[in-house]
């Protein structure tokens, strides 16, 4: 049984069918890669998980609950947490600040009226935000603007912002489109690292067939909105269904 | 000290110096001299700078930190002025209970408008707001002040008469607001050579509200909540997404805001016991508006200086007429005197709004941080001018 059970889920846009009864079975402490070509729904299906978008059709269970009818912040406090298509930081905010802030949502949870503490003196959180930057290697950059980095830099900022609560499932969309080379294979090491390190499950949509070779345990290849195949990266590589649903969109 | 770092401690001190020597500062020209209409050291003024230096601080803990601009929080301010009046009329003239009940009230009906307004952003929030704002004035000025149910005496304005309950007064006491006897009018005037202060009771009981509210503002802004506030501001999509319910955040800003206003129009009906509904109106929730973002939005001082510049503008160059320009100008030869007195004429009196909407545009382009960003550019030029002048001291001369 996976830890995130997709069953039927079909979702329309006007009369464009995004999703079309799409089941999938996320198992617990594997990375699960999501590819298909643009346009094949993967980006709504993430959005169907965490309650951005709701399906017309269809059930969404995470750990044997329902997150259906969910808002965002509550299937997040379920212990689901999103890394987005462009980066999603805290743009005004030091780095620093943008690490505190998913460590105060883990500990306070949704919303808790601390107007008179002192950010300065929370020196566990503070420990807990500086030892994840340092696992992010930005330490160095704690007291920049978020927004003034690289989008590389963001990236793996909003990675550690979602590892910082902790998650039991990490979703990640095309975290290394418009990246360059060097930025894309360290975010492979540090994807690599946190699967070793943790008890994660990684659901990771991607085009770059190297990430997703260098990372998957297993693929699901979807084509509009529908899944063509689900199966162990080796057996992915050769089918011609597969060739076929990429070649046919992307020649 | 008091829980605050470094630099905050430092200004705290700053502005409690200021606050309480203004009747000095305020009042740097000698009584009898041309230059003393300059002067605003007078109570009723200096009352002004606090309470609206309150309002506007309060103003910024919604809009300086969460972003959402609302237009019509000049509607807690009356609440806040009719609470008070009214436990002026009913029950004591002591200004505390007024004081405390306008801050409950404000903050309830800050709840209420807050939790509706809250369901949009941007630009819809701020209409709502307005519409909001606009319905009070509406009822103050009208709906709420028939024979039957006269909560706010249209358009005289809520006052005490002296048929009024007052349960708790008695003749021993003033009767004008007061705390525990000492009455909000009472001014000591202090000479020195052609000197005059006046040290006034009303305005040192708003100087010591302002540092307590500014205080708090302070706290509010270095808490993990404030952190909050500007994350909503910055980026709602992550807010949600990491667990955060941006609701009750912004609705928190909203109602204590609100309550900073309450707390202003209360004050307001302390120094003088009486509430209209024209406090309510749109004009005086832009004013607001116009004041934090002069004095530099979501920066802890500004909306102090704001709220200074502009009721120092609204008090002083309102009260320049031509007899005082001609005075100014006579050493010129007569012909030129008059053109000079013509071309200032538009920018003073009635027209300080004139001079003011100039100010207020030149600040905006040049200087989007507001006066506070003036301030800091000028630390930064002065630092740069001093450190140049070392380095040509240390090196040899060519
Ligand atoms: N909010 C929306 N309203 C209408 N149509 C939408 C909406 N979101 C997505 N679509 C459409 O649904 C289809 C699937 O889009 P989706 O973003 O899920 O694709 P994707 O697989 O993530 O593609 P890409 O690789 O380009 O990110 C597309 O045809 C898209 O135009
Ligand atoms: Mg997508």
């Amino acid at each position: 049984m996976g830890i995130l059970e997709v069953k039927n889920v079909s979702k329309n846009f006007g009369g464009l069918k995004a999703l079309n009864n799409v089941t999938l079975d996320v198992r617990e402490n594997t990375v699960h890669a999501i590819i298909g070509p643009n346009g094949a729904g993967k980006s709504t299906l993430l959005n169907c998980l965490v309650g951005k978008l709701i399906p017309d059709t269809g059930s969404v269970m995470f750990d044997g609950q329902s997150v259906l009818g969910r808002k965002p912040f509550e299937i997040n406090q379920m212990g689901i947490s999103r890394v987005f298509q462009t980066p999603e930081i805290f743009g005004d905010l030091t780095v620093m600040e943008n690490m505190l802030i998913p460590i105060f949502a883990r500990r306070d949870g949704a919303f808790r009226m601390h107007a008179i503490e002192s950010v300065a003196h929370e020196s566990a959180v503070l420990e807990q935000a500086e030892k994840m930057l340092i696992d992010m290697k930005m330490i160095d950059k704690r007291h920049m603007h978020a927004a003034s980095m690289s989008r590389g830099d963001k990236r793996r900022l909003e990675i550690g912002m979602c590892l910082s609560q902790e998650p039991r499932l990490l979703l990640l969309d095309e975290p290394t489109a418009g990246m360059a080379r060097a930025d894309t294979n360290n975010t492979i090491d540090l994807l690599k690292q946190i699967k070793a390190e943790r008890d994660i499950t990684i659901a990771i949509i991607e085009h770059d067939m190297h990430v997703v070779f260098s990372l998957a345990d297993r693929i699901t290849v979807l084509a509009q909105g529908t899944p063509l195949v689900e199966d162990e990266p080796q057996n992915i590589r050769g089918n011609p269904k597969v060739r076929e649903a990429y070649l046919g969109e992307t020649a | 000290m008091l829980g605050l770092g470094k630099k905050d401690t430092t200004l705290l001190i700053v502005v409690a110096v200021l606050t309480l020597c203004a009747p000095f500062i305020l009042n740097p020209f000698p009584a009898g001299s041309a230059m003393a209409q300059f002067n605003a050291g007078y109570p009723d003024l200096m009352q002004r700078f606090v309470i609206f230096g309150i309002f506007a601080v309060g103003f910024n803990i919604l809009f300086g930190l969460t972003g959402y601009l609302s237009f019509g929080h000049a509607a807690f301010l009356g609440v806040g002025s009719y609470s008070a009046v009214w436990i002026f009329k009913l029950f004591t003239y002591n200004v505390l209970p007024a004081i405390a009940l306008s801050v409950v009230v404000a903050g309830l009906f800050s709840l209420l408008i807050g939790f509706v307004s809250l369901r949009r952003s941007g630009i819809y929030f701020s209409i709502l707001t307005l519409a909001f704002a606009q319905m009070s004035f509406a009822l103050a000025y009208s709906v709420l002040s028939n024979p039957k149910f006269n909560l706010t005496n249209g358009e005289t304005g809520l006052q005490v008469y002296t048929d009024d309950p007052q349960w708790f007064h008695s003749d021993r006491l003033p009767d004008l607001p007061h705390l525990f006897g000492l009455s909000m009018r009472a001014t000591h005037t202090m000479h020195m050579g052609d000197w005059s202060f006046s040290f006034n009771t009303g305005y040192y009981l708003c100087a010591v509200v302002m540092l307590l509210v500014f205080y708090l503002a302070i706290r509010i802004f270095r808490s993990p909540f404030g952190m909050m506030l500007r994350a909503v501001k910055s980026n709602q999509q992550r807010m949600n997404y990491t667990g955060l319910n941006t609701r009750p955040y912004t609705l928190a800003a909203f109602v204590i805001s609100g309550m900073y206003a309450g707390l202003a129009g209360g004050l307001m009906a302390a120094m003088d016991p009486l509430a209209g509904a024209e406090r309510m109106q749109w004009t005086a929730s832009g004013e607001v508006v116009l004041m934090t973002i002069l004095g530099g939005t979501g920066t802890l001082i500004g909306p102090v200086l704001g709220a200074g510049f502009i009721k120092y503008f609204e008090n002083i160059f309102s009260k320049i007429n031509d007899t005082v320009l001609h005075g100014w100008f006579g050493f010129l030869p007569d012909g030129l005197e008059d053109v000079m007195v013509f071309i200032v004429h538009p920018f003073i009196g009635k027209g300080w709004h004139l001079t003011l909407g100039l100010l207020f545009m030149l600040v905006v382009i040049f200087l989007p941080g507001g006066l506070v960003e003036g301030g800091q550019r000028l630390a930064r030029w002065i630092r740069g001018r001093r450190a140049e002048d070392s380095r040509r001291k240390t090196e040899p001369a060519e």
